[in-house]
């Protein structure tokens, strides 16, 4: 919302100085977003007559003029157009900053003559990006007249923030009303006395119902001439960015900005028959003002005569019955259109309009009949004519109400305490009715605050107006001395999660929870619930069902960017399904190109499928679960390589991640080089951190026995997976064998075709004494038998 | 000179011409083994007579300690010497680099939440969460923004086909549900804050479609604005590390809240240098305000009996101010100069203790 200050000082007796102003109204919670004085910088310039412009002697395209600036006589070298005797123009002395072009003009010779000064161009000073000529003022302006003067710039432009609740402030009166509750100076009194009327207006109207328009208010003035606005009135709606059009039509937009009420005139003459405001019809036909045909629909509100819609109610006028210069009489509008239907509209046709704006937001519910006569005023006092009586439809809608309101609220609620006497003079000025006294007020709510409904709004009021930096800071108390831990254990765990796989090397990435459809699909079955109806692109329509796609393409970008061998993660949400179920955590991340930068020592080793799978024992690890109980299986999902992939397992049925490496055919269809390996711990499978009665560890029982150690190798059939060798080794005497771990493993001819060798080292740790030569071989034996039985391997001989 | 000083000098001269342990260890051999000359000696004594054989005896065991310790002494020095020999032979390029070790990160925007987490956790504050495709009405309705609000024009919200038990299914535009959630489940006095994904469909230099928020709520029996003002001002200091940091209170709107108010802290942009604490200017990070009565009833709460603040804070935002991240976008390319760079250590677990940012 945009004003000037001269226009606020219409409805607002003040000596406050426009800084002060400015802070206020941003304290008063209407946010000042621009204060721009349009003169700064331009105080030099004055109005110049060309007496003179004759042509260049040795240019084709310069003119010399002789300009009377009122104090002396200059010649000034012009390549304007537009230059030419007897215009008036602003002119810059010698000496003067020019700002459009960032010059300090002094005196020149250019192509031999003479120059002392400038007349300039809409650009030069900074007005607009007009630059084809020089600005050509209008005959009345006075030679040596200050230039800003003559503009209409020396009125400072302020621009205000208004919340979506303050639609009382959508007119400039609204916004000196704020001011003047805040002790900036007094409202002046405006007049609404009704304009007598001459004649019963030829133009009745009806209105369907309260829920299409409860009021309407409509006048004809006939015998009018429609020229141009006055200046002053031009000149303030140039200063908001609306261009004037004519008389008729600048009244509507001063009339709205000025007081917040939207106003429309109809050509009279183009009204056939009487006005009826309705419902459309399913399919009617309007074109608007803007040029547009809309088609409507029975949920639309229309101003329509014996030819059809000829405005949409509180959205938009019609080009039809629209106003002209021909225009001789005028039917003005002045009503009440309902917020919801008006914003619906809005939405539908998607039309913006500063009447729709105002409507959807609440108007003044009882001033569609003062603003009618304000309106008839300017029209009498600009065009002319003579008014109708007034004719009306419906009534001013029942907006009398009151809200109980404790005093003490205040202090409950804001931690301040207001003078009673404050805060009924803050109400007063608002508008507001106080009556009552003691510990509950009767406050009744003026017509144009549809925004106040509860008691807490009124707490608002007064303490917007009080002043919020008057309510002191206070620490809030904690219960007990000591805080608890703000994270659940599970969310502590998340965190240390994170920070184990940024320990291992990996950077972690946060990438858009949703993605390309495309990639998606390559990451199993995408349900259509996840599908979003408005995308932001094409690119981010569906919600995510694994994070790997995002980190895979993020490896791609980087990869093109000459940035291979990424190692990134993401702990965040994947999506199954639109139920609050179907969200799942899940700590996933990829490695790819080479595991570790080649160096000097050893060669560059290519990631695998192991890497993935030790970044996902440690994040189970990192939860605070035993990888040692859990099972290695080779199942993993279609998107990871059929050989080179697995699942890590608690039982047969709770899968806890998969790794691998990803799927050639996945990579080559993202097109990333590869290869990477990848991991998806799901979070949720995880079972959740027991709660412990105490934080106390098993009683540590150091023996002072040495360890032993024995190697074994058995050749086994090539698909028996390393793990059953070494639980078998494991499990051969659960007494003595503390760890099974297999150290190597070859494949040759001389195990066999199809056979293969590991060999598993089992430590012992004796327990009461140190192991006879016996007591070692008698485990040993234990341990070929176990293997044997379990895989059918063999010793290696 | 006697026999035995002549075998002394003799043995000690041979000693002392070796230059390499075998040398040495062969003249020990050639003296002091079992053919050796200073045992054959030994052998002698045997020969003599009984009160010569005693004189005779200790001569030789004196020769025989002498060229014992000569030995010992001479090993020593050979060994010491071989070493320092081997170990020159054995001298590497110290210069030459480490085998590589591959440092990673925790992106700025988990550690601005852990950042976060640790200051309201000293204030009381647990962490809550919630789904993020939500039941419009949990986004929307029951924090008093119902269809035909114009506030609701200004959430961009994404859209979902299904419909859920309370409404059309929307990505959630705020953390606000997760709060109408902690309120329906828990008995006041609650004090929570939930950080979070949010998805808004506006996409431009100042808008990302999916971005963090943290959201505050505090609900008891005398919480009030002045506590608000408190909490939000302890936060700001302690987060941006200024003790006498500047903070605006101003009026505004949010249908959740009322009273409600938009939050600035002091800053300055002198010399085009942008600085954060006290200087001539103010800059928007937060809005709040006191939970809407409306709200309150919608969530089983009674307003009569408890009151309460909500507020809410964009960590992207608030990790581009504090670390001099210039644009919102990079947060999510996953560029990895761009991680790197603005990226934390892993072992930097910020806390109120030992210290927010190091």
């Amino acid at each position: 919302m945009k004003f000037t200050l001269s226009w606020l000082k219409d409805h607002l007796e003040t000596d406050a100085s426009l800084d002060d102003i400015a802070k206020r109204l941003t304290m008063l919670g209407l946010e000042v977003e621009s204060v721009s004085d349009r003169a700064a910088g331009l105080e030099s310039f004055v109005v110049g007559e060309v007496t003179k412009a004759e042509k260049h002697p040795d240019a084709d395209k310069l003119q010399v003029c002789t300009v009377n600036t009122g104090t002396a006589t200059m010649q000034v070298v012009c390549g304007a157009p537009n230059a030419r005797t007897g215009m008036k123009g602003v002119f810059a002395a010698v000496g003067a900053y020019v700002p459009g072009i960032d010059v300090t003009l002094k005196k020149a010779k250019i192509r031999g003559v003479e120059s002392s000064g400038m007349l300039l161009s809409e650009r030069e000073i900074g007005l607009s990006d007009e630059h084809d000529g020089i600005i050509d003022l209008p005959e009345s302006a006075e030679v040596g007249a200050s230039a800003v003067e003559a503009l209409g710039l020396n009125d400072v432009v302020i621009e205000i923030a208004i919340t979506p609740n303050r639609g009382d402030c959508l007119g400039v009166r609204g916004i000196a009303r704020d001011l003047a509750a805040s002790g900036m100076g007094h409202m002046k009194v405006m007049s609404t006395d009704p304009v007598p009327g001459a004649f019963k207006s030829p133009i009745s109207v009806t209105t369907a119902d309260e829920s299409v328009c409860p009021q309407f208010v409509g006048r004809m003035v006939r015998g009018i001439t429609n020229q141009q606005s006055p200046k002053w009135m031009r000149e303030r709606l140039l200063a908001i960015g609306l261009r004037p059009i004519s008389a008729l039509v600048d009244i509507t937009n001063y009339v709205t900005f000025d007081l917040g009420r939207p106003l429309h005139v109809f050509d009279a003459d183009k009204v056939k028959g009487n006005i009826n405001v309705r419902l459309a019809t399913n399919g009617e036909k309007f074109l608007a003002l803007d040029g547009n045909e809309y088609e409507l629909d029975d949920e639309i509100c229309v101003i329509a005569d014996d030819n059809g819609p000829e405005a949409l109610g509180g959205v938009m006028g019609g080009e039809a019955s629209g106003c002209s210069e021909g225009t001789t009489s005028v039917f003005i509008e002045s009503a009440i259109f309902d917020p919801i239907r008006t914003a619906a509209t809005g939405r539908k046709l998607n039309i913006i309009s500063d009447a729709r704006f105002r409507f959807e937001r609440s108007v003044d519910q009882a001033f569609a009949a003062p603003g009618i006569e304000i309106a008839t005023r300017l029209v009498l006092e600009i065009c002319g004519g003579e008014p109708s009586e007034i004719t009306t439809a419906g009534a001013e809608p029942k907006w009398q109400r009151d809200i109980k309101f404790r005093p003490d609220r205040v202090k409950q609620l804001v931690g301040v305490k207001v003078g009673r006497d404050e805060m009924v003079r803050i109400l007063s000025v608002l508008g507001f009715g106080v009556s009552g006294d003691g510990d509950e007020w009767t406050v009744s709510i003026p017509s144009w605050r549809a925004d106040i409904v509860a008691e807490p709004c009124i707490v608002e009021e007064i303490i917007r107006v009080y002043g919020y930096d008057r309510i002191p800071a206070v620490s809030l108390p904690r219960d007990g001395a000591l805080p608890k831990p703000a994270l659940t254990q599970e969310q502590a765990l998340r965190s240390s999660i994170r920070r184990t796989l940024a320990a291992r090397g990996m950077v972690e990435a946060v990438t858009y929870s949703f993605m390309p459809s495309t990639d998606a699909d390559l990451f199993g079955v995408v349900v259509d619930a996840v599908r979003l109806v408005n995308p932001i692109s094409s690119d981010l329509d569906v919600m995510r069902p694994s994070i790997l796609p995002n980190l895979l393409a993020a490896i791609g970008r980087n990869d093109a960017r000459g940035f291979a061998d990424g190692k990134l993660f993401e702990v965040g949400p994947q999506f199954s399904g639109d139920g609050s179920d179907d969200q799942e955590l899940a700590a996933s991340g990829v490695r790819s190109g080479a595991a570790a930068p080649r160096n000097w020592q050893e060669a560059a080793r290519k990631v695998d499928a192991f890497d993935a799978k030790a970044d996902a024992m440690a994040v189970i690890a990192a939860f605070g679960i035993d990888v040692k109980k859990a099972q290695i299986t080779d199942a993993a999902p279609s998107w990871y390589h059929p050989g080179r992939s697995g699942a890590i397992q608690l039982g047969p049925q709770n899968v806890l991640a998969h790794f691998g490496e990803i799927h050639p055919g996945v990579l080559k269809k993202m097109n990333i080089k590869g290869p990477v390996a990848g991991f998806e711990v799901h979070l949720g499978a995880l079972p959740k951190p027991k709660a412990k009665k105490s934080q106390q560890r098993p009683m540590l029982r150091l023996s002072a026995l040495q360890p032993v150690e024995r190697d074994f190798a058995f050749v086994v059939d090539g698909a028996t997976p390393a793990a059953d060798v070494q639980r078998a080794a494991a499990s051969a005497d659960k007494k003595l064998i503390v760890e099974a771990r297999v150290f190597d493993l070859f494949e040759g001819k001389s195990v066999g075709e199809g056979k293969k060798s590991l060999a598993v080292e089992i430590t012992l740790q004796p327990v009461q004494k140190t192991l006879t030569d016996e007591e070692i071989d008698a485990v040993g034996k234990k341990v070929v038998a176990a293997v044997a039985k379990a895989t059918g391997g063999v010793l290696r001989s | 000179m006697g026999n035995s000083d002549k075998l002394k000098s003799d043995l000690l001269a041979m000693v002392e011409a070796t230059t390499t342990l075998a040398a040495v260890e062969e003249v020990r051999v050639s003296a002091l083994g079992k053919k050796g000359a200073l045992t054959d000696a030994m052998k002698g004594l045997g020969k003599l007579a009984p009160d010569e054989r005693k004189a005779a005896g200790q001569e030789l065991n004196a020769v025989k300690d002498a060229v014992t310790q000569a030995i010992d002494v001479k090993k020593t020095s050979l060994s010491m010497a071989e070493m320092s020999a081997r170990l020159m032979e054995e001298k590497i390029d110290v210069t030459l680099p480490t085998r590589p070790e591959e440092k990673g990160c925790i992106h700025p925007i988990s550690q601005t939440i852990d950042e976060v987490v640790a200051i309201f956790g000293e204030m009381g504050f647990s962490v809550a969460e919630g789904p993020e495709i939500e039941d419009d009405c949990y986004n929307f309705t029951a924090l008093n923004i119902h269809e035909d609000h114009p506030a609701r024009q200004e959430h961009d919200t994404f859209y979902l086909p299904g419909q859920g038990e309370k409404g059309r299914k929307v990505l959630r535009t705020h953390t606000s549900p997760v709060q109408v959630h902690t309120m329906m489940s828990e008995k006041p006095p609650l004090r929570v804050i939930a950080p979070g994904r949010t998805y808004r469909c506006d996409y431009d230099a100042t808008h990302s479609p999916m971005f963090h928020q943290v959201e505050g709520l505090v609900i008891d029996k005398s919480a009030n604005m002045a506590h608000l003002k408190g909490v939000l001002t302890d936060f700001c200091r302690a987060y941006f590390g200024v003790d006498d940091l500047p903070l605006q209170f101003r009026p505004s709107y949010f249908p959740f809240t009322e009273p409600s108010a938009e939050v600035d802290i002091g800053c300055t942009r002198e010399g085009g240098e942008f600085k954060i604490g006290h200087g001539d200017d103010w800059l928007e990070i937060l809005g709040c305000g006191m939970v809407n009565e409306k709200v309150l009833e919608n969530c089983g709460i009674d307003p009569s009996e408890y009151q309460g603040f909500a507020f809410g804070v964009g960590i992207e935002r608030i990790a581009m101010l504090k670390y001099g991240i210039p644009d919102l976008r990079t947060f999510y390319e996953s560029d990895l100069r761009w991680l790197r760079h603005y990226g934390f250590s892993a072992l930097n677990v910020p806390s109120m203790t030992g210290g927010l940012s190091r």
